[in-house]
């Protein structure tokens, strides 16, 4: 295959992936720019094409729903690292690469043989960046982390869920890692723009606890500020130093639609007086609901037995109506309501179908689904899918003969030493 | 002064609340230029929501604001007379990017579209950092990241088996976007340093925060099968989840992927005699037995700190963490370590503030962060010495309004 992305933004860089499912997403999003994204697993496959869920259920090194979602715009080796000649290849991939993303324990590269400094002697132009729970550095940066440990270290995790139950993550996607390959991932756009600069490479490295930290709202400011702890509110909004909660997911007739009544002048002038007007055309509104003046109604002074009333009337409203009804209205009548959308939702958003967002790829034989085509859309360059994820090894041939010349029998020979 | 690897990229951004702030923070703190125009006449809703430093209401003060705004200039003018349109233009010519996340259409409005602002500067790279994109029926709805968190579904994939879509608790789609706006931002800016070119980037929040959803939407087509959320657990690794500590509202997070780490859990945990049993022997009859398991676990941990399991557990090779609150956060070792909250001082006797840094570090060309600006703070400077506009004009523009 010839690389021809030469109009996409960085269509004229390859990278050299070696990231588990701690940093998938980086290569994928550099891929999405244009990137020539190599990924290299150990021979077998990368222990990440084991997450569900799975393709018909069925586990298997290539039916990982979850790992195809994160390595597409990527071509697939293999390659043993363990043996020194595995490493010898690799390095001489790094002469043909301009960034390695690699997300191993720290200290591992070094065992190899290959941590920065060793790289920035094959390739003096190379960028390695380091993706790792806790940093490259520091006291706990051996320490082992999991998705849901940097939830919990980053500080996200105990905003999220209900007052009494356990703090909970947001399940099956493993956010805390997205975020993390998401910085580790304009982390490495930025140090290029600076080697188109300096003509010099650099080491990037991501704290996946970092990148929580910095994707929470406001767990260290607010003690800092007040010297109170949040709270978690599940699907409510804390008022701000007031015990009231405003409700920001309801029931309606077939599922769930989020919502806030806001006080004073932005309620006011926005949603509130248009949601009434409906509420009462409904004949669902009395006297008490059409004299509320909202311009004065503020949240933190109102008793929370007037503010259970005020939520209730809302309540029966929305529990009247289905998500297509509230949706319909919403937009004709300018008020903020929206469905809470399941995927099949999604997949229909007449949003998304105008604006060409789904892609169609081949999932297996005679399977073609909708897949997101872009993270951004711009004017000029272009953000999209090039390729589905690559089967295990499925790209050994032509990535070692293109690269590295090496021929077929050569191939043949490393596969039997197990080197690929 | 250590050099940063964005030095002498010039950032221009009309921005609100979150997901426009957080993008040219982050292009700031690695040493982008940048002046975020504002106005006293309309207050970022972030300048007034608190919480205050010292308590005291005030835009400078607002925690809520000078969280997502390091790094910047501010400078006010006003937009809605013709002459601010004219000086915001000028603003641009010596810009190469333009940020900002007003609703769809709202900035060609003003006459400050990307035709427009090309033909003040044909090579801009302009970004609308918008809530569903500049195109669409959508286009025009109004919108932010707490609604709209909810609209791109991850409600239905929090919370525990049985309950109601959980809200996560936080603006997830605004925390989202300004990763995924960065990165377009720096790559049009490579892009344009080998080809000469500029672009309109339409980065859409629906979309960047769905495209995270990817399993679920595959799920549902390939399998049919609609998602929901299975609260800690994880589905291929038992013990995995949020155990109950000593003292209020403590908890600790425990994962076990391995054998390797099942056993260095069952040692530290005392070698007791439950966890000797067949049906907890392998990672498949874990995953059976997980509602024993993890109330056997919680036991264990119920009585004692959480950080002194995290610690036991860690050295013991187990991954394992606090739920760590802002307080937890404010003496966290690592963070404290790398250096990660920096406290500032700010002036007109505010006091200090302490800024979270980036999540990305670099060897040659570090970020380093400054404190968010006071309202207005950078007038003289951007309008003198960037526009070089004369004292006698600055002064005269001034009493005319123009940068209120």
């Amino acid at each position: 295959m010839v690389w021809e992305r030469g109009g996409a933004m960085l269509g004229s860089y390859r990278v050299l992936d070696l990231t588990d499912d701690q940093g998938l997403y980086c290569g994928q999003l550099l891929g999405y720019l244009g990137a020539d994204v190599i990924k290299v697993e150990h021979p077998g496959g990368d222990k990440s094409r084991l997450i569900p869920p799975f393709l018909h259920g069925v586990l298997g090194v290539d039916n990982s729903l979850y790992w195809r979602s994160f390595n597409t715009n990527k071509r697939g080796i293999t390659l043993n690292l363990d043996t020194a000649q595995g490493r010898n290849i690799f390095r001489e991939l790094v002469r043909k690469a301009d960034i390695v993303v690699e997300s191993f324990p720290p200290g591992y590269m070094a065992q190899l043989g290959l941590d920065y400094n060793a790289l920035n002697e094959v390739n003096g132009k190379v960028i390695l960046t380091s993706i790792s729970p806790f940093g490259q550095t520091g006291p706990h940066s051996k320490w082992k982390g999991s998705d849901l440990v940097c939830w919990a270290m980053g500080g996200l995790l105990a905003q999220t869920g209900d007052p009494d139950r356990p703090p909970v993550r947001i399940s099956h996607i493993n956010f805390a890692y997205q975020m993390a390959g998401a910085d580790a991932a304009w982390g490495t756009a930025v140090a290029l723009y600076w080697r188109g600069i300096s003509g010099r490479g650099q080491h990037v490295t991501v704290s996946i606890q970092q990148s929580i930290a910095k994707t929470n709202f406001m767990a260290h400011e607010v003690f800092e500020t007040t010297g109170k702890e949040q709270k978690r509110a599940s699907s409510f909004y804390r008022v701000e130093r007031s015990e009231v909660m405003l409700r920001s997911v309801w029931e309606a007739k077939d599922g769930y639609v989020a919502f806030l009544i806001f006080g004073g002048q932005w309620g006011a002038t926005h949603d509130n007086p248009r949601l009434v007007e409906w509420i009462n055309e409904e004949g669902m509104a009395d006297d008490y609901l059409r004299g509320i003046d909202w311009a004065k109604l503020s949240w933190r002074r109102t008793p929370l037995d007037e503010v259970a009333k005020i939520h209730g009337y809302v309540e029966r409203f929305f529990k009247s109506k289905t998500k297509a009804e509230l949706l319909e209205g919403a937009i004709k009548r300018r008020i903020a309501i929206q469905p809470v959308n399941t995927p099949s939702d999604i997949l229909e958003h007449p949003q998304l179908q105008a604006r060409d967002y789904w892609q169609e790829m081949a999932l297996a034989d005679a399977m073609l689904v909708k897949f997101p085509s872009r993270f951004c859309l711009p004017s000029y360059s272009l953000c999209r899918q090039w390729m589905p994820a690559p089967r295990v090894g499925e790209h050994n041939a032509e990535v070692y003969e293109e690269l590295l010349g090496i021929s077929p029998e050569k191939l043949n020979r490393l596969k039997e030493a197990s080197i690929i | 002064m250590s050099e940063r690897p964005l030095d002498g990229v010039k950032v221009v951004t009309f921005e609100h609340a979150l997901a426009g702030p957080m993008t040219t923070e982050i292009l700031g703190s690695y040493g982008a230029e940048v002046v975020r125009v504002e106005t006293g006449t309309r207050l970022d809703w972030h300048r007034q929501a608190g919480p205050f430093i010292g308590n005291v209401s005030l835009p400078n003060r607002s925690a809520c604001y000078l969280f997502v705004n390091s790094s910047k200039r501010a400078i006010t003018l006003n937009l809605r007379l013709p002459k601010g349109i004219e000086i915001a233009r000028r603003i641009v010519k010596w810009a190469d990017v333009v940020v900002e996340n007003f609703a769809g259409g709202v900035m060609a409005k003003m006459g400050l579209g990307y035709d427009d602002l090309c033909k003040v500067k044909p090579d801009i790279i302009m970004l609308s950092a918008g809530i569903y994109g500049q195109t669409g029926p959508f286009a025009h709805v109004k919108g932010h990241g707490g609604p709209l968190t909810a609209l791109t579904g991850f409600p239905y994939i929090t919370g525990f088996p049985g309950q109601e879509p959980q809200f996560p608790g936080f603006a997830l789609t605004d925390f989202v976007a300004p990763r995924a706006n960065v990165l377009a931002i720096v790559a049009a800016l490579d892009y344009r340093r080998r080809t000469g070119k500029g672009q309109y980037l339409d980065a859409s929040q629906f979309e960047s925060a769905i495209h995270m959803l990817t399993p679920m939407v595959l799920e549902y087509e390939a399998n049919g099968r609609e998602p929901v959320g299975i609260g800690n657990r994880c589905g291929y690794a038992a013990p995995h989840g949020v155990y109950r500590c000593a003292g209020e509202n403590r908890w600790c997070v425990i994962a076990v992927f391995t054998d390797d780490e099942w056993n260095a859990l069952c040692r530290v945990m005392g070698d007791m005699e439950w966890a000797k049993q067949s049906r907890f022997q392998t990672p498949a009859s874990r995953l059976d037995n997980e509602d024993e398991l993890d109330g056997l676990v919680e036991q264990w941990t119920s009585t004692k700190q959480a950080e002194v399991i995290m610690k036991l557990l860690q050295e013991a090779g187990v991954p394992a963490g606090v739920v760590q609150t802002g307080a937890d956060l404010d003496h966290d070792p690592q963070l404290t370590y790398r250096g990660f909250y920096r406290k500032l001082d700010h002036p007109d006797s505010i006091g200090s503030f302490t800024y979270s840094g980036m999540p990305a570090r670099m060897s040659r060309t570090n970020y380093r962060i400054t404190r968010a600006p006071m309202l207005g703070e950078d007038n003289e400077y951007v309008y003198t010495k960037i526009l070089e506009m004369s004292d006698e004009e600055f002064v005269e523009l001034m009493s005319g309004g123009l940068f209120e």
